[in-house]
């Protein structure tokens, strides 16, 4: 026939993703997807969604809320949580820290505090398998993370532990307590995501694209005031055209000076950056050289 | 950054000690494709800076992992990715060291090509002979010499010539077919992304280009259909039942014949839904669901295949492994065997002989196998596997051993004869 079977990048990465999300379905008993409202997280709701159509997803969402989120992204997200056949689970760090099991940081960052909350979600609901929106370009430590990374019975990575990953052959086998992070989206980069986004036409939470918000300058981070906080003496918040490459708790995720108002804009910025997402926005990263190490260790995504 | 195009997907492993320079290698290639930016690159001027270093080391940007900064050295396998105007990289950076040798059977277990690094002042030393080996052993299919540290060797011609006759030989006799061999210094750049003045002498492609040359996938037509099924998609009120997996080898379309393994039933094709949606044709490695016109008993860890030349389903399986664990393994011992989507118990039945991967030697009848050990065993399982020999398919013809208390990975398996076996010995 003459035909091309070669399949372009983004159909062997999608392929790849499926492959992932049917493995799970079929060998775990609990598993449930994270879900920010975040890019990565909409991504893979999307390929989930394919995994298994024209059933509906075989799994719930689960979002841990910081309570310092982005309004336009808890819109998004309860936009999705209403559609036929999603269900939602809310773990809320508000709530840890009102009922005293967590305090306030001095910093007012609550990035961190989120690993509790997730923990006792996952021992509440028993959840066997946790998919993650973890990819391995973005961060040295999660370069060598497995797409099944096993948890022990805290939550805690052990790299030691790590099991090899070979061919295609993923192994979710884990004791009673025990869970595995499982992380479809291993093999892309950041562009790959915003390129997916754009084949498959996705919608994004608005903050993504450009738009005029009143920002103030902390660290050589551009943030936003809310109900965590704002400029403190010295700070002076003003009006700037900025969008958002990450979305996280609004105390430690940071705005970038942007016009980029489609998602084609958007990739060429993104295409021209001198900077990574997580340098360009994420306080949180630059604590030490091995903070994510540190993190992930604890539990965190 | 150059922003890839709809190009295709080449997945590599590198190979190589920190001694040869490969983390260098590696830095050197993500920074003249743009792929380190200038916040990862102050990062690892600061690490140097803090560390006593002269110069920034370009290895600290691999060696992601706390013990593996302090000790200097990289211990796990590490994904980089990065991309040409065309062509979309997963570059698995492997450790070299002997203790490692799981760590490259990993990356190389899912590469398309093998680039390992020889450091020309010192030629071919054991270190290469079993990066070779393993490349070989797992069937990566394409191989790339990487003849490193010219610039101390004086870009001498006659040095590179003895090491390429010597690799050559070597992997003639592992039945390697016709490596590429390229002249490099990772420090300075030459024939890397940039072709260097220093090697006159030299014609043949430079790193990069040798990268974008191979071809990234073989034509699946020239194959036969293997689908594992995964999972079963069931939509009561839709009256759909499909058969989700990822094609492994083929192209399938809608009335094709097909046989359904072990239980060897015949149905045909009624339809094949990618992403959901109906579509007229599927191939390798596409993720599809497939529905049958029969009423049928399918279910997770059966085989769609072919109707022609079908495989047949074995208990006995005879193959190299290369074990991974800290426990030993022995004969007698029971274990968890994951074949494609399907988990039977297993009992090994002969550890026939342990393999020095560095002179090819053979230990028959090793008590025990260790980490790190490439074996020759054979094992029993409880039910049926429908498996195709290595050689032929390296996803079909793949194993893994598991621990049947904790689950953990113990050994990677390989059916059917391995090159090593068939290897022109010295």
């Amino acid at each position: 026939m003459g035909r091309s079977r070669c399949l372009p990048y983004l159909g062997v990465l999608e392929a790849e993703a499926l492959h992932i999300f049917r493995e799970v379905a079929a060998e775990f008993d609990r598993p449930v997807l994270l879900f920010s409202g975040g890019k990565d997280s909409i991504v893979m709701l999307h390929l989930a969604a394919k995994a298994f159509a024209p059933a509906g997803l075989p799994f719930p969402l689960l979002h841990v809320d910081t309570g310092h989120n982005f309004d336009e992204v808890l819109a998004y997200r309860d936009r999705i949580a209403a559609l036929d056949g999603i269900r939602l689970h809310i773990a809320s760090v508000q709530e840890f820290i009102d009922d005293g099991r967590l305090s306030e940081r001095p910093d007012g960052t609550r990035n961190p505090l989120q690993t509790v909350p997730l923990l006792a979600a996952i021992g509440a609901h028993r959840f066997d398998a946790v998919f993650g929106g973890g990819r391995r370009d973005e961060e040295k430590a999660r370069a060598k993370e497995r797409v099944f990374s096993l948890r022990d019975e805290f939550g805690q990575w052990d790299p030691r532990r790590q099991r090899p990953e070979l061919w295609q052959l993923y192994n979710g086998r884990h004791r009673v307590g025990e869970h595995v992070r499982v992380f479809p989206l291993s093999n892309w980069t950041e562009l790959d995501v915003w390129a997916y986004i754009r084949q498959e036409r996705i919608e994004l939470p608005s903050i993504y694209f450009s738009h005029t918000r009143e920002v103030f300058l902390r660290d050589g981070m551009w943030l936003a005031p809310g109900a965590w906080g704002g400029a403190r003496a010295g700070e002076r918040c003003e009006s700037r055209a900025v969008r958002y490459r990450t979305v996280g708790d609004m105390s430690c995720t940071a705005a970038v000076d942007s016009h980029a108002g489609t998602v084609e804009e958007v990739i060429a910025e993104i295409a021209a950056s001198r900077l990574t997402e997580r340098g360009a926005s994420r306080a949180d990263d630059r604590l030490s050289e091995a903070a994510m190490e540190d993190r992930k260790r604890e539990g965190y995504f | 950054m150059a922003e890839a195009q709809p190009g295709a997907l080449l997945r590599i492993a590198t190979a190589g000690s920190v001694d040869d320079g490969k983390s260098t290698l590696v830095g050197r290639l993500l920074h003249d494709l743009g792929a380190v930016l200038p916040d990862q690159l102050a990062a690892v001027e600061r690490a140097s800076r803090d560390r006593g270093l002269a110069a920034t080391d370009l290895a600290l940007l691999t060696d992601g992992l706390r013990a593996e900064r302090e000790q200097g050295i990289t211990i796990d396998v590490a994904y980089r990715y990065f991309a040409t105007p065309t062509r979309r990289y997963i570059l698995a950076d492997t450790p070299g060291h002997v203790q490692y040798t799981r760590n490259m059977v990993t990356g190389a277990s899912t590469a398309r090509l093998a680039a390992i690094l020889i450091d020309a002042r010192h030629g071919v030393v054991e270190q290469t002979r079993r990066h070779l080996a393993i490349a070989a052993l797992l069937r990566v299919p394409y191989t790339v010499f990487l003849v490193n540290k010219m610039d101390l060797a004086g870009f001498d011609e006659s040095v590179f010539a003895d090491i390429t006759a010597t690799l050559r030989a070597h992997a003639g006799r592992l039945g390697v077919p016709s490596p590429a061999a390229i002249p490099i210094s990772a420090l300075r750049g030459d024939n890397v992304v940039e072709r260097s003045a220093a090697t006159p002498w030299y014609q043949g492609p430079t790193l990069l280009e040798q990268l974008e040359a191979v071809p990234v996938a073989d034509d699946p037509s020239a194959e036969p259909v293997r689908l594992p099924v995964q999972y079963v998609i069931r939509s009561a009120e839709k009256n759909y039942r499909g058969y989700a997996g990822q094609l492994v080898s083929g192209v399938l379309r809608p009335g094709d014949k097909v046989a359904l393994l072990p239980s060897d039933q015949r149905s045909t094709i009624a339809a094949i839904d990618l992403n959901g949606v109906p579509v007229e044709e599927a191939f390798a490695p596409q993720s599809v669901a497939v529905r049958l016109t029969d009423d049928v008993d399918v279910a997770r860890g059966d085989l769609i295949a072919s109707p022609v030349a079908v495989p047949d389903a074995v208990r006995e399986v005879t193959a190299t492994v290369c074990h991974l664990a800290d426990r030993p393994l022995r004969v007698g011992d029971h274990v968890l065997l994951r074949h494609t989507t399907r988990t039977v118990k297993a009992v090994i039945t002969e550890l026939a002989y342990r393999l020095d991967i560095t002179t090819l030697d053979r230990t028959p009848h090793p008590d025990r196998l260790r980490v790190n050990d490439i074996a020759r065993l054979s094992l029993r399982t409880s039910a049926p596997i429908v498996a195709d020999d290595y050689a032929v398919n390296r996803h079909s013809g793949a194993f893994l051993l598991l621990d049947e208390t904790h689950g953990d990975t113990l050994t990677a398996g390989m059916i059917g004869r391995s090159s090593i076996e068939d290897a022109d010995l010295p």
